[in-house]
């Protein structure tokens, strides 16, 4: 499927629920707009809300290759665009040596040693270049983790969709990327960035929607455990916790239930399960004991109604 | 009509973008040219989408999200109502623009809440260069005075000498050291720069003459502040936010970021506010954010507040914490204990300024201060110039533990009366 094919938010919807995900009103319109306008787009918001998701469904539904850009402390311009192969480029040297007599860098020219068969391409430049289906689908994910100096090197990239290597000369490429930057916003990204991109929020879900999400996800889930699964998850972010369950914890969950055969939820089960949406000890003990029951009685009792 | 109908859209947008710049949204231009093109590509299909596609323009952070709806909801009911209600609402959301000197009964308010009654009128920081001239004049007729004023307790000082010791805080700084980070650039070594060295080498006809070098480059680590403002501390609290602002601002300073909050019965982020360079208008904003001065104290569910909201947010890239507090807390000290450990955890360095520490017979006795003290890495006295004089001297030294050894000890050998 083409850019062009989508030309409505309603496209984009439909298109984003053929890949299982099941996307807000919003959410769509950022992403109609990313592609309509050509923008990159800049999500924020708490881990296990389905951010790298997008990128991915987005990915499949158009048939594009999916350059995956993981950001982490330390990252730069080498690992990101490009690195030149030095061993190869000084066996080249000696080669044309021992071939020509002449020393070296006479023998093979300035001009013979910094060339693409040298160059080591990383996810920045390999997104510039065009691929098979059209232009790749570039996720910069957890852009938060890397360096602030770094996001200034992202500015040309995102900007006027090029990369400059000082041996090779620019970069640029001939159809723009569709890109999507992640952020678990544990730092703020510069605006300068943020300028260049569409902003979108990425919140929990309501009720409705997570069951869908689920459904879509793991639809051999019977429709009560379901139910029940999204109504206590629903119910646990509303608790003071210092770390509250995502959507992908909620889909964990429900697969480790299916696992374990069962067929609705106990205070038991929670109990021996609860490790698969809780990550911090204070969490876990705050909902051990008669908490856990009070909540799951709460929660069918609001699944009734 | 394609034309007028952008022309139309252009003119409301860019009142809409005028009216988001009022509220505080940092909007410019080319968002307002970005905003009409993305109307233009997704079409009126409603008014939901409208705003999705607006706010997917305008908005840059999670905060910004509650002003948008607001300002959409007024403004594209009725435009003209919107500015009336602006020009109303004008002092209430002013907090978000630092450059405008505050308005007379504003400040008389908030200096209320700052300094009391017996303030005298509130003097500005000269410029630097009559400083310099003035520190000559003073080291040169009143030696002893100025000793005098830096081992004096915050709390035994009169106005004067609190105007004075602001002068002298204004001045001061808390150099600390780069951390190593694990991004390379050229240098001394020990690693060898490939590239450059190729580089280098074909210049001289492939000949590697001489191996380019790189090494680790480095950055300055950030700052969070956690002031406490409860009535025990209000004296020491009010100085030490002078100084934390005159380590913000400090051009060159060395720290990256300086996140400031304080607390007492609510934690406040009083970061934005610490930016305006006049450390009068500066404290006089934090002071109506922060509405508990001078309240009671709740340190554990402060704590508990920062870990949950903050901590992933502010601490982390290797930030030191400052906690400047008495450590008097009527709450669960059990809580206290484990949310200090989990600030400890989280931070490069957890340092205590206690200005209670002045007194030579202090014991940790306290149960709060019994709770918090195995937990932080450094303990330090907080009340007089010299002890923050003391603390920017041992800042960047990592063994540096202050007091705490001493008063593990003395803790130590009150459990053991006790049991």
């Amino acid at each position: 499927m083409a850019v062009q094919a989508i030309a409505t938010i309603d496209g984009v919807e439909a298109m984003l629920a053929g890949q299982g995900y099941v996307s807000s009103r919003a959410l769509s319109t950022v992403v109609f707009l990313a592609l309509k306008l050509g923008r990159p787009l800049f999500l924020e918001g708490e881990a296990g809300v389905g951010k790298t998701e997008i990128a991915k469904a987005v990915a499949a539904a158009l048939g594009r290759r999916l350059i995956r850009l993981q950001c982490y402390e330390g990252l730069d311009a080498g690992s990101a665009v490009a690195e030149w192969n030095f061993a190869a480029q000084m066996i080249a040297i000696r080669a044309a040596e021992a071939g020509s007599g002449l020393s070296g860098g006479h023998a093979i020219g300035k001009a013979g040693l910094f060339t693409e068969e040298f160059l080591i391409e990383r996810p920045l430049l390999a997104a510039m270049r065009p691929q098979p289906g059209g232009a790749p689908v570039l996720l910069i994910d957890e852009l938060d983790r890397a360096d602030e100096p770094f996001e200034a090197f992202l500015l040309e990239a995102l900007s006027d969709f090029q990369v400059t290597i000082p041996e090779l000369g620019t970069i640029k490429a001939p159809e723009p990327p569709i890109v999507i930057l992640t952020s678990n916003r544990t730092r703020e990204v510069h605006d300068a960035l943020k300028r260049r991109c569409l902003y979108h929020w990425v919140d929990y879900p309501a009720f409705e929607r997570e069951l869908e999400i689920l459904r879509a996800r793991v639809p051999e889930a019977p429709a009560q455990l379901s139910a029940e699964v999204v109504g206590f998850i629903q119910r646990l972010r509303g608790e003071d916790l210092f770390k509250r369950p995502g959507v992908a914890e909620t889909i964990d969950w429900a697969r480790c239930l299916l696992a374990l055969d069962v067929i609705a939820l106990s205070p038991d089960v929670i109990a021996d399960t609860l490790g698969a949406i809780l990550k911090y000890q204070d969490d876990i003990q705050r909902l051990s004991g008669h908490e856990a029951s009070r909540m799951l009685d709460e929660v069918r009792k609001g699944l009734a109604l | 009509m394609v034309d007028e109908v952008e022309g139309r859209l252009t003119h409301n947008l860019t009142h809409f973008a005028r009216a988001l710049r009022v509220a505080g949204l940092p909007v410019g231009p080319a968002r307002v040219v970005d905003a009409v093109r993305a109307v233009m590509a997704a079409g009126f299909s409603g008014q939901d989408d409208f705003r999705h596609v607006l706010a997917a323009c305008f908005i840059s952070r999670p905060e910004e999200r509650a002003v948008f709806e607001q300002v959409f909801r007024l403004f594209w009911r009725d435009p003209r109502y919107l500015e009336h209600m602006m020009s109303m609402l004008f002092p209430s959301i002013r907090g978000v623009q630092d450059d405008r000197a505050p308005m007379p009964a504003e400040k008389r308010a908030a200096q209320a809440l700052l300094n009391g009654a017996e303030m005298p009128a509130p003097e500005f920081p000269p410029s630097t260069k009559d400083e310099e001239v003035q520190i000559e004049i003073d080291a040169s007729a009143t030696m002893s005075h100025e000793e005098r004023l830096k081992t004096l307790d915050f709390e035994q000082m009169s106005a004067e000498e609190v105007a004075e010791a602001r002068r002298v805080l204004a001045r001061m700084s808390l150099p600390v050291k780069p951390l190593v980070t694990r991004r390379m650039g050229a240098g001394a070594g020990p690693r060898i720069d490939a590239a450059r060295t190729l580089r280098g080498a074909l210049r001289q006809g492939g000949e590697i003459t001489h191996l380019a070098l790189k090494s680790p480059k480095e950055r300055w680590p950030n700052l969070v502040v956690l002031c406490d403002i409860s009535g025990s501390m209000s004296q020491y609290s009010r100085l030490a936010l002078h100084f934390v602002h005159a380590v913000a601002n400090r051009r060159g300073q060395g720290w990256a970021k300086v996140h400031a909050f304080t607390f007492g019965t609510r934690l406040t982020n009083i970061t934005r506010h610490l930016r305006t360079r006049d450390v009068d208008a500066a404290l006089a904003a934090a002071g109506t954010e922060a509405q508990d001065w001078s309240g009671g104290t709740r340190i554990g569910a402060c704590l508990r507040d920062f870990n949950r909201d903050w901590s992933r947010r502010v601490l982390g890239q290797g930030a030191v914490v400052l906690l400047i507090t008495d450590g008097l807390d009527r709450d669960d000290a059990g809580a206290l204990g484990l949310e200090t450990e989990r600030l400890g955890l989280s931070c490069r360095r957890l340092i205590w300024l206690n200005p209670l520490l002045r007194w030579e017979g202090f014991a940790p006795k306290a149960s709060g201060i019994r709770a918090m003290l195995p937990h932080v890495h450094a303990f330090r006295a907080g009340h007089s110039i010299t002890s923050l004089e003391t603390l920017a001297r041992v800042i960047s030294d990592p063994r540096d533990g202050g007091e705490k050894s001493r008063l593990m000890r003395l803790l130590g050998d009150n459990v053991a009366k006790t049991c």
